[in-house]
């Protein structure tokens, strides 16, 4: 698997989510926000979290715009695997490569700790480590994670089975509890929580690690 | 622009005494021009050159085998072993953040890390001990919600794991609250960066953030006290951008590995003029700054204006001229300013030029070596009135009240607000003792505690500066790491007042006493005195903030309580209720001495511990609230009940020094108990851990509805 990181001047997670990859068995590079290309061979691209470009505007709202993200969009339009992760998830949905946006949580305060989610589908590779309906323990660290979409998509969201994770206790405001969701072709996943922060034995938790290696099985070279 | 004349009054709002001014003229031989006052005004505050407190602060331990560098630089660094150190300070920003909460404590947050990664440290954790009026009190919901929020708005956004601290509430903190904001970094020993200019006609360079008219006298300010003008010292206060200061501290870092540096100093209190004047001084040299090369915000901004602006996010650095191009690019890549703005120059002279003018030429090496000092008048603190009758109270009754105290009910409320797991090292995070962060890639680990009690400072001084250390070392021992060495941040009223002055000097003994018997070396630290509003001073509050090593993360004591296990008290107890929480918070009473640190003791049980912690399932020590308030925080912790067998009060919320509560199965419980006798460290079982409930002697409650209260009260009170 070939990995590649974005970072951002304001990303704080890309080390993390590198690490993660790595320990999968990842090759990673990290990616300049101001390159206009991916490297060549790229499997999956992990936009992580953080504050892109502080984020003072609408969070991810500026990132969307940047060289990086036009070269993460026609990879993703190509059929390329991207995951985002908290702040990426805020940068997938304002490139528009995810539906919904990601509003304040309902209790107006950032909160960080480590929720139950539920995992929805394992017919993705992000999921297919994991049995539908298993509960995964993996922390939460965001101000906006209030996700929001009109009805017509969160239907179709719920009919296509494009709902990764949900929350056990809607922690934040998020319709219909989601915690993470699918693109249409399954090779998008965006997702609040970290998986990163669950995934070794000196985390306290290691339940985001099955994403890691899911991603690794499915896309190791044939 | 016509600069102002230099008048008695505009002296005085400069916060120079008559005597001080008399001593500028003497140095310049002639009237200052205004620029020159506010330079003099600047580095001569209490903030900036320690003037009340020098004296005394010399006597603090600050050596040690594993001290790499101690006080007097940006931070402190100290030594953990294969190339690496941790570098680490406290500091206050107290007066900013009463007058505009989130502002304030955003910026003290800002302004701590950059101590640290000026030093070519990146930092790995952060920690902040808040002080707040009662609960009840007009003002109290208004600051608790905004220091939190600007604690959190900053560190989140920076990208640091906040994992420890402390948050205390009592009426003498109802008009000047405190945030004590903590850093720490990890750096390689051999890639450390200092403050002291080399080399004459070395380039002068501004790094990071545009100068605005913000801060501008904020030092002096926060060198003062308050009155009911407060409201017009809001523009006084400066403006945070984290993701600034993130791009400054990548850029910064990445400029280290350039080998462009030669010495670098963060723009902190005093801006420009302070980190210039430290670079010149410690250097041995003068400087020359040209004020139009400086990067503005505004427009017509004033030499004096400029020197004296805090705002935030920048560095001034002196560059090796043969790479600057690479430094340059570094600064470029990272969209912020890079200017040279000055030189390096032979003459002991600080030179400031403006518009073709020069605005300020003062001898350089005199603004710090010649400031004054003083030996302020000190009356030591009288010995308290021995203790009157504490009536028995219904065990249940007082642990109740305790939980249900905003000053020891579960403050998940403030950490959750704060990221405390990026970074993804962090091994513990704040709730339950100690913080504890992976040294990254490697298998070690340090901890991280902020500890003081300052009703015991105010009783004793002496003790409570002792307790504030031995309570650090006993946070840091609980989770089974190695106490490394300490930062103080000192905070006091007015020490022109010789009881404030009895208090400090008295604080200090006791902080050196114990940091030397406990081998925990001061190695950096911040004084903030004059907290005080209309004449009434804050309780005497020197946060010890400290650091920890574990060789390996299987070293670390968990908190792995079974139903089933012993729960043992090592250390004696005899049931010291002077001072104690049950006391203020069930009699609202504080009277009698504080306990007494017996320092041997502290030493001898701490190593114990450590010595057996494979046979120890989790630990913590006993501070405020004593046995009753432990006991019920593990087993609320792990989701156990707890039986405690000794019902008396003094027994119960007593709060004897130098134990600790340990959860163990029974065989770990004989070998413990052997262990201790051949030791000589007093141990006894207390009770057990089992069940859903919390039984004390006769008397008991369910857990959960104890637990339920714990994990609101904080909120209800102040959110």
């Amino acid at each position: 698997m070939r990995a590649a990181v974005v970072v951002f001047p304001g990303s704080n997670c890309d080390r993390d989510l590198a690490v993660a990859f790595q320990r999968a068995g990842a090759q990673v590079s990290m990616v300049w926000h101001k390159d206009t290309d991916l490297p060549e061979g790229v499997d999956i691209v992990g936009v992580p979290g953080g504050f892109s470009y502080g984020d003072y505007l609408r969070c991810g709202a500026i990132a969307a715009q940047s060289p990086i993200c036009r070269a993460v969009k026609a990879h993703a339009e190509r059929g390329g695997y991207v995951l985002g992760v908290c702040n990426g998830f805020q940068v997938l949905t304002e490139t528009g490569i995810l539906p919904g946006a990601l509003l304040r949580n309902a209790g107006l305060k950032y909160i960080c700790k480590t929720v139950d989610l539920v995992v929805k589908t394992s017919a993705s590779v992000f999921t297919s480590g994991y049995n539908g309906g298993d509960t995964a323990a993996i922390p939460i660290a965001h101000h906006d994670g209030n996700y929001f979409a009109d009805p017509e998509t969160l239907a179709a969201l719920h009919d296509q089975d494009r709902v990764a994770f949900t929350y056990a206790e809607n922690p934040n405001g998020s319709a219909r509890d989601i915690a993470g969701i699918l693109s249409e072709n399954r090779r998008v996943l965006g997702m609040m929580p970290h998986p990163e922060r669950a995934a070794d034995s000196g985390h306290g938790g290691t339940d985001g690690m099955a994403l890691f290696r899911g991603l690794a099985d499915a896309l190791a070279p044939a | 622009m016509q600069e102002p004349a230099i008048t008695p009054d505009l002296i005085a709002s400069h916060g120079l005494k008559p005597d001080e001014y008399d001593r500028l003229l003497e140095i310049l031989g002639r009237e200052p021009t205004f620029t020159e006052l506010g330079i003099f005004s600047a580095m001569w505050n209490e903030h900036c050159s320690y003037k009340s407190s020098k004296k005394w602060l010399r006597t603090l331990p600050t050596d040690g085998p594993q001290v790499i560098c101690g006080p007097g630089e940006n931070a402190g660094i100290v030594d953990i072993g294969d190339g690496q150190c941790v570098v680490f300070k406290m500091e206050s920003h107290n007066h900013p953040s009463y007058i505009e909460p989130y502002q304030g404590a955003a910026t003290g947050v800002g302004g701590i890390l950059r101590d640290v990664f000026t030093m070519g440290a990146r930092p790995i954790a952060a920690m902040n001990a808040l002080s707040f009026g009662e609960p009840d009190h007009p003002k109290t919901r208004q600051l608790v919600n905004g220091v939190v929020e600007g604690i959190g708005g900053y560190g989140n956004c920076f990208g640091v794991p906040t994992v420890g601290g402390e948050v205390r509430f009592h009426s003498a903190y109802n008009g000047n609250c405190l945030v004590n904001a903590f850093a720490a970094g990890l750096a390689d020993t051999d890639g450390i960066f200092y403050s002291a200019a080399s080399g004459v006609g070395m380039p002068v360079v501004y790094l990071g953030a545009k100068t605005g008219r913000d801060g501008v006298g904020g030092a002096t300010m926060a060198s003062a006290e308050f009155d009911d003008t407060i409201e017009e010292k809001r523009p006084t206060v400066q403006v945070g951008d984290p993701f600034t200061e993130k791009r400054l501290m990548e850029a910064t870092l990445e400029l280290m590995a350039t080998g462009a540096v030669i010495s670098i100093q963060d723009m902190g209190a005093a801006g420009l003029t302070c980190s210039a004047v430290e670079m010149g001084d410690k250097g041995g040299l003068g400087v020359r700054l040209n004020l139009d090369a400086v990067p503005q915000r505004e427009t017509d901004m004033t030499a004096y204006e400029m020197m004296l602006s805090e705002s935030q996010e920048r560095m001034l650095m002196v560059l090796k001229p043969e790479l600057e191009a690479e430094a340059r690019a570094v600064f470029e890549k990272w969209d912020l300013d890079f200017a040279i703005v000055g030189e390096t120059i032979p003459e002991d002279r600080f030179i400031v030029e403006h518009g073709g003018r020069v605005m300020a030429d003062v001898p350089l090496s005199k603004l710090s070596s010649e400031a004054p000092e003083y030996d302020r008048p000190w009356e030591a603190t009288a010995p308290a009135e021995p203790l009157a009758d504490v009536p028995q109270i219904d065990p249940i009754d007082g642990l109740r009240s305790l939980v249900a105290s905003p000053n020891y009910a579960a403050k998940q409320w403030v950490y959750q607000q704060y990221d405390s797991m990026v970074m993804a090292d962090t091994a513990r995070i704040p709730g339950f003792g100690a913080g504890i962060v992976r040294v990254h890639g490697t298998d070690k680990a340090l901890a991280f505690t902020s500890d003081v009690t300052p009703r015991y400072v105010r009783a004793n001084p002496e003790e409570g500066g002792k307790q504030a250390v031995a309570e650090a070392y006993r946070n840091l021992t609980a989770v089974g790491a190695l106490p490394l060495a300490s930062t103080d941040n000192l905070n006091f009223g007015n020490p022109e007042k010789p009881e404030i002055m009895g208090q400090f000097v008295g604080a200090i003994k006791g902080i050196g006493a114990a940091c030397k018997a406990l081998n925990m070396p001061i190695v950096s630290g911040n004084v903030s005195l004059y907290n005080e509003t209309d004449g009434t001073g804050i309780l005497p509050t020197p946060t010890i903030g400290a650091v920890g090593l574990l060789a390996h993360t299987d070293d670390i004591i968990g908190c792995d309580v079974r139903d089933g296990h012993v729960a043992l008290v090592i250390g004696e107890t005899t049931g010291h209720l002077g001072q104690s929480a049950l006391l203020a918070e069930v009699f609202n009473r504080e009277d009698g001495d504080a306990p007494a640190v017996d320092l041997d003791a502290e030493k001898r049980n701490g190593d114990f511990i450590r010595a057996n912690r494979t046979l120890i399932k989790a630990c913590t020590d006993l501070s405020d609230g004593g046995l009753a308030l432990a006991a019920f925080e593990m087993a609320e912790r792990a989701g156990v009940g707890v039986l405690l067998d000794d019902a008396t009060t003094a027994m119960l919320f007593g709060e004897d020094q130098g134990r600790y509560l340990v959860a163990c199965n029974f065989d770990q419980a004989e070998a413990l108990m052997i262990a201790a006798g051949q030791a000589g460290v007093p141990i006894a079982s207390v009770g057990r851990f089992a069940g859903d409930t919390v039984q004390i002697g006769a008397s008991a409650a369910p857990l959960a509805d104890l637990a339920t209260l714990y994990r609101s009260a904080f909120q209800d009170a102040v959110a």
